[in-house]
């Protein structure tokens, strides 16, 4: 089984969220990079446990960015995967980035594409389903356990309130959540034979983007807090429903 | 020139977050001057045509057995038939779980620029842009969609459903569609539950509550609110809770009218799913717990204390015995 494994490159979780350039960029001043949690936690981890239990398994790893992703591309391949595909591009909107995951999935015949949930940054949880309808294939997303036997895959997502378990044959597209895997910590083998392991670069295809940022904003600040006393928990309840209509 | 929304159903009846989808859709359509149309795949329960109340003039009903599994890449392809058929230039769907999985799939299949998670109506007075939700609920951006048809998935809670006059005129659509590759096997709901994305209220509580045998008093608050239930992360991970109610950065963003906090201290990961709530009360024992700076209005105090009270003040305020 081949499986590729999307990695996407995100702020920390603790990063400032400041913009510069008349608030058209985002602020990278002291930002520390992670892997975005999803690709990392659930679907690379998953994918590593798959080959644990069959050792045949190819892991490929692929990112869409400039070559500053490096050091988190290293990260991803220490936990674990065979070799890494950069494609070297500035990030563009979800439609190109898919785009070219798309193509190098198309090159590589992969039986399993995992995406993450959604980027913590961008937040368009839309990658999954694009890449899935550029190659034809059917799509699970938010998937939560993931079991595959022969060429079968049995696949447990969430609905609302619930979740259902749903089986379709591979090649096959899944989007990946909490459930699916616990994050690991890459251990010193890991961290040294990532360094040998195969970094590909390769230049994009030809896509025009759907979509375009025009500007960012920040939420407006809080007034401050009003504190009722312990004892007055009445009040509370009051200000709820009088003030705040909330209640 | 039309607006098309996407009703989405479950176990036979709309969606509250669809009423937000339609209301918003044809607040659109007049913002452009056309008119607001609905799809709906798979027969219903509800009344479809008094759905024109929210707005939309026409409903198009596609049934088929194609239909009968939940399955993206089939759903994609009978939306793009009825988008295509009506000639829809804006098509609207709720970002809750069936529109990530269907709407990016229609946005590369009809090349149509997708904006997911969007938080008001499109500016429309130069070009198209659209305010979305980022770097997990601590900023917005500004998307332009620059494309002949657009897609935009609304945030569950982020516009008021408004109901006015009207019926809708309910016509069926014919699809040829095949059925699709994705077969569901078994499926689990708690019943009765408020599913925790569409939920006006919500109760969590955090590492504060000691441990899961001390949940009671948080669901006896959630029950006289009519509430759903979520917890901080370390609550989930350490299976105190189920993992569909942890909320933050790394689980299930949110924005309720009402958020109230217990026992919790209010990391930047849990703010940042949960501070588009419009509402934020915060009840913890330490004082300089961060989570204040974040709130409205806010109790120091021992949950163990207060959250008791908390229900029998509502229950009074309520009216119930
Ligand atoms: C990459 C990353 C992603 C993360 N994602 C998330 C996420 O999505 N969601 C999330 O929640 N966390 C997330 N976290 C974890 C986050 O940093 C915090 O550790 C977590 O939110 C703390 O949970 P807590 O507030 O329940 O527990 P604690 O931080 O232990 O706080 C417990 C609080 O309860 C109060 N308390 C104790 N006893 C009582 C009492 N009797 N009455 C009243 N108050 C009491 C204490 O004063 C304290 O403020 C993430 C962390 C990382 C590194």
């Amino acid at each position: 089984m081949k499986i590729l494994v999307c990695i996407s490159k995100t702020p920390d979780t603790t990063a400032k969220i400041a913009f510069t350039d008349n608030n058209t960029k985002f602020d990278a001043n002291g930002v520390q990079w992670i892997i975005n949690p999803y690709d990392e936690w659930y679907s690379l981890v998953r994918a590593i446990e798959l080959k644990e239990t069959d050792p045949s398994t190819v892991i490929h790893l692929v990112t869409v960015a400039a070559a500053d992703a490096d050091p988190i591309i290293r990260k991803a391949l220490a936990l674990g995967g065979d070799e890494a595909i950069r494609v070297n591009a500035d990030s563009h909107d979800s439609f190109y980035i898919a785009s070219q995951i798309a193509e190098v999935a198309k090159q590589g015949g992969y039986d399993l594409v995992f995406t993450g949930k959604e980027t913590i940054d961008y937040n368009g949880s839309s990658i999954g389903g694009m890449v899935a309808e550029l190659l034809d294939l059917p799509y699970i997303s938010l998937a939560t356990k993931f079991e595959i036997s022969a060429n079968k895959a049995t696949v447990t997502r969430e609905i609302e309130g619930g979740e259902e378990v749903a089986e379709a044959n591979l090649p096959l597209v899944v989007s990946c959540q909490k459930g699916m895997a616990e994050q690991r910590i890459p251990n010193m083998k890991g961290i040294m034979g990532a360094r040998t392991k195969p970094l590909k670069v390769q230049e994009p295809v030809a896509v025009d983007p759907l979509t375009a940022v025009a500007g960012f904003e920040l939420p407006p600040a809080k007034a401050g807090v009003k504190l009722v006393d312990a004892e007055n928990v009445d009040e509370l309840v009051r200000l709820l429903h009088e003030e705040a209509k909330a209640i | 020139m039309s607006v098309l929304i996407f009703i989405d159903t479950t176990d036979g009846h709309v969606k509250k977050a669809t009423l937000e989808a339609l209301s918003y859709g044809s607040k659109i359509a007049a913002q452009m001057g056309t008119v607001a149309e609905g799809v709906v795949l798979g027969n219903v329960q509800d009344d479809l045509a008094s759905l024109g109340k929210y707005g939309v003039t026409k409903i198009h009903q596609v049934t088929a057995d194609a239909l009968s599994q939940p399955d993206a890449q089939v759903y994609c392809k009978v939306l793009a038939e009825v988008a295509t058929a009506i000639g829809a230039t804006v098509i609207v769907f709720s970002n809750n779980l069936n529109g990530k999985a269907i709407a990016p799939r229609l946005s590369a299949r009809l090349k149509a620029g997708l904006v997911s998670g969007a938080v008001a109506l499109p500016d429309t007075s130069n070009g198209f842009v659209v305010k979305k939700n980022v770097f997990s609920g601590k900023a917005f951006a500004n998307i332009s969609v620059t494309t002949a048809v657009k897609i935009i998935s609304l945030n569950p809670n982020a516009y008021q459903v408004i109901a006015g006059e009207g019926t809708a005129t309910v016509a069926a659509f014919a699809t040829s569609v095949s059925a699709g590759a994705i077969k569901v096997t078994s499926s689990s709901k708690a019943s009765g539950d408020v599913p925790l994305t569409e939920a006006e209220v919500v109760v969590s509580a955090g590492r504060g509550m000691k441990g899961p045998e001390n949940w009671g008093m948080v669901e006896d608050l959630a029950k006289v609110l009519h509430a759903a239930t979520a917890c901080s992360r370390p609550v989930a991970d350490a299976h105190w809770r189920p993992h569909h109610e942890h909320v933050g950065q790394t689980g299930i963003a949110i924005a309720p009218n009402l958020y109230i906090a217990i026992g919790i201290s209010g990391a930047i990961q849990h703010l940042a799913g949960v501070n588009r709530s419009k509402v934020i009360v915060v009840i913890n024992k330490d004082p300089e717990a961060p989570f204040f700076k974040a709130a409205d209005y806010g109790i120091v105090g021992d949950a163990f204390d207060i959250v008791p009270k908390f229900t029998a003040a509502v229950k009074k305020i309520k009216g119930i015995a």
